[in-house]
């Protein structure tokens, strides 16, 4: 396999990792939203309540983040890195 | 005081220029304890921020053709992160937000979880590979991935139609705040919003939008937190609202019980002026099916994806490494409004309904209330509304109405800050719209400009001729925008959720597998875009005219069925046609990789 399939192929399980935790936190948790709400979460607030104000939205934030991180190793990793600043 | 390259200073020019926007708000609350009127308060604020906003635009003028749509690619991660952030957050976040979460809850905050989630998408499906592509525009990347004009000019379509629909919103937003900040009918106020939106853009382009949002986006964040947090500590919730209102939240659900929800009859309701809404839903309570809430966050989510002018500040990175670090940055900024707009909620409907607290009107005589001087206020600005309807005498939940603006704009004059607050809560209101009108007009002249006049019509033509035409579109088409919005056809959030799904119903798919699937062909992309944008666009109708729609689609989310039905049109049109030439193939390959040259040459 040339390095660029193999690149692509770390690069599409990178996504695919990202994509199911963009899941859980965009759709999984609120298809249990009223269950969950009964819980007491962060802060206080009711569960779901949290998620939906702070929870989510942070997580999301953070996974960004992780998610070019790990792309950035990865291009690393191959020898596709961009010299150079952000 | 500022010496060598411009982008090496960032940090000092904004520094400085919050340091003067700061000292400006400090000076302003000293002229109004010198007796300086609410008026001229408000006058100077919105002058004064619109001015500076000016002096940027013309100083970011630029004659060259990659400065004028992509800001030369120089725009570092930090600093295109809050710029997309102001671009981003419009009228409609600032103003009407949290009185959406005040008056629906937990069914209306699918928006806050699809209005962030969507760059988690951008970010791993899209941003980084349109960067490395060197695209201009997003129908630049339609039609030399696919190929061929047809292509390239239904993607200009559909990101017409989805921009143009909420850019009458975002100049309404702008006429509003103008013709209450500077008192002049909305019929000009409008226009003066208008001049002031093309002041940014005009003669710098992607480069002057870019350095506008930016101080934007520090005018309007301020704005939007200075409130929340002064009035979290004022009525004792507790200092930094954001992790201590659990009690606050808790205790609006006692009221909700003692109170209980009693519904208006139909004929009590046709005394309450046009607009105005009774809290009819609990606070914090799961209030909503889950397919009601995913589907609408979804549909936010896939629209964010598929909105040019969020998409093309990506073009603007220095990198493709940066391109991915700066979705990060984005949304950071978006999350500092986002997480405090459920606060302001509270707060707001806390401070209102607890019979306990000084300014809690609920449990008090009616009379009483119309005697207040906030609530004579904002009853003549027509946002608020009380009505004796079961003749008790006292005032219900029920019997309480007020405009989802209010919750912002009238909050703070209830918890009794000063009236320099209003005055920099109106700045920050009209940042927030202008830097959206600015980047969803430039979104439409650049496409036009570079896709059709250029790419189409004209390919020969120099750079001075096509910033002309652009600079020309640019002009024609906020003109347009304003006019339909001094006809104010439709409110403020249903036209910016309206462009979300036409966004997603044309463009998501065929943005997404033109880099995530190399099959897909030309074919499939004019299948997609266009079956999918019209099947979304006749779903809307068909459901404004009485339909009854099916899957618990409503008007919100008809993006969902217009995407489902471009994705398969696009499938099965690519599948039943020959595969894309060797060169595309390996056009696509090339975009993958993130080092290397762009596919299109710097100018193009």
């Amino acid at each position: 396999m040339s390095k660029q399939a193999q690149h692509w192929e770390k690069s599409r399980g990178l996504l695919l990792i990202t994509l199911a935790i963009w899941f859980v936190f965009s759709i999984g948790i609120f298809l249990f939203g009223a269950e969950m709400n009964e819980v007491t979460g962060p802060f206080g607030y009711p569960l779901t309540y949290w998620f939906t104000c702070q929870g989510s939205l942070g997580a999301f934030v953070i996974l960004i983040f992780w998610f070019a991180n790990r792309q950035e190793k990865i291009d690393e990793e191959f020898g596709f890195s961009e010299r150079g600043d952000d | 005081m500022i010496k060598g390259n411009f982008i090496d200073n960032l940090p000092k020019v904004y520094g400085i220029y919050t340091g003067g926007f700061l000292a400006f708000i400090i000076i302003m609350s000293i002229a109004e304890q010198m007796g300086m009127t609410a008026k001229t308060i408000g006058i100077c604020f919105v002058a004064f921020t619109v001015a500076i906003y000016a002096i940027i635009g013309y100083l970011s003028r630029t004659a060259q053709a990659d400065a004028y749509y992509v800001a030369g690619r120089q725009v570092p991660t930090v600093f295109n992160g809050m710029a997309t952030a102001a671009d981003w957050m419009s009228g409609a976040s600032f103003v009407a937000m949290a009185g959406g979460i005040y008056f629906k809850g937990y069914g209306y905050m699918a928006l806050l979880v699809g209005w962030t989630g969507g760059y988690v998408l951008v970010a791993s499906l899209l941003a980084p590979y349109l960067r490395k592509f060197g695209c201009y525009t997003v129908p630049d990347f339609i039609g030399t991935r696919y190929g061929g004009n047809l292509t390239r000019f239904l993607a200009v379509v559909v990101l017409t139609v989805a921009s143009f629909t909420y850019v009458t919103a975002q100049i309404n937003a702008t006429g509003t705040i103008a013709s209450v900040a500077l008192d002049i009918p909305f019929q000009y106020a409008v226009y003066v919003g208008l001049v002031s939106i093309l002041l940014c853009s005009m003669l710098g382009g992607m480069r002057g939008v870019t350095w506008t949002q930016v101080a934007q986006y520090i005018v309007l964040i301020i704005a939007y937190l200075l409130p929340v947090f002064w009035i979290s500590n004022k009525m004792g919730a507790g200092f930094f609202p954001h992790f201590m209102l659990a009690d606050e939240v808790a205790r609006i659900g006692e009221l909700e019980q003692q109170f209980g929800f009693i519904k208006n009859s139909a004929a009590d309701l046709a005394n309450v002026p046009k607009g105005l809404a009774g809290i009819t839903k609990a606070h914090s309570a799961v209030n909503a099916s889950p397919w009601a809430f995913i589907s609408l966050a979804l549909a936010m989510m896939m629209g964010t994806a598929s909105l040019p002018h969020v998409m093309m500040r990506y073009f603007t990175t220095p990198s493709v490494k940066a391109a991915r670090k700066s979705v990060g940055w984005s949304l950071f900024f978006i999350f500092l409004l986002y997480s405090s707009a459920p606060m302001l909620a509270t707060l707001s409907k806390l401070s209102l309904i607890d019979p306990s607290l000084p300014t809690g009107i609920i449990g008090k005589s009616i009379a009483e209330v119309q005697a207040i001087d906030w609530y004579q206020n904002w009853n003549q600005a027509n946002l608020m509304f009380v009505s004796d309807f079961n003749g008790n005498g006292t005032l219900e939940l029920n019997e309480f109405f007020m405009g989802g603006k209010a919750v912002v704009l009238a909050t703070p004059e209830i918890a009794g800050l000063p009236y320099v607050i209003s005055g920099l809560v109106a700045a920050g209101g009209m940042a927030a719209a202008m830097s959206t009108a600015d980047g969803l007009i430039l979104a439409i002249a650049n496409a036009i400009s570079h896709d059709v006049y250029y790419k189409i019509i004209d390919p020969k033509a120099e750079t001075a001729k096509r910033l002309v035409v652009a600079r020309v579109l640019l002009v024609v088409i906020g003109f347009a925008g304003a006019t339909i919005a001094a006809m104010e056809i439709q409110g403020i959030l249903g036209s910016v959720i309206w462009a979300f799904d036409f966004a997603m119903s044309g463009l998501f798919f065929p943005l997404v597998l033109g880099v995530w699937w190399k099959r897909a062909n030309r074919e499939g992309a004019i299948a997609g875009m266009a079956l999918g944008l019209i099947s979304g666009a006749g779903y809307l109708i068909w459901v404004r005219t009485g339909g009854s729609g099916f899957l618990g689609i409503t008007q919100l989310t008809f993006g969902i069925f217009g995407s489902a039905v471009s994705l398969v049109a696009m499938v099965v049109v690519s599948l039943i046609t020959s595969e894309p030439s060797a060169a595309t193939q390996r056009m696509v390959d090339e975009v993958r990789v993130p080092s290397g040259k762009s596919i299109l040459g710097k100018q193009h």
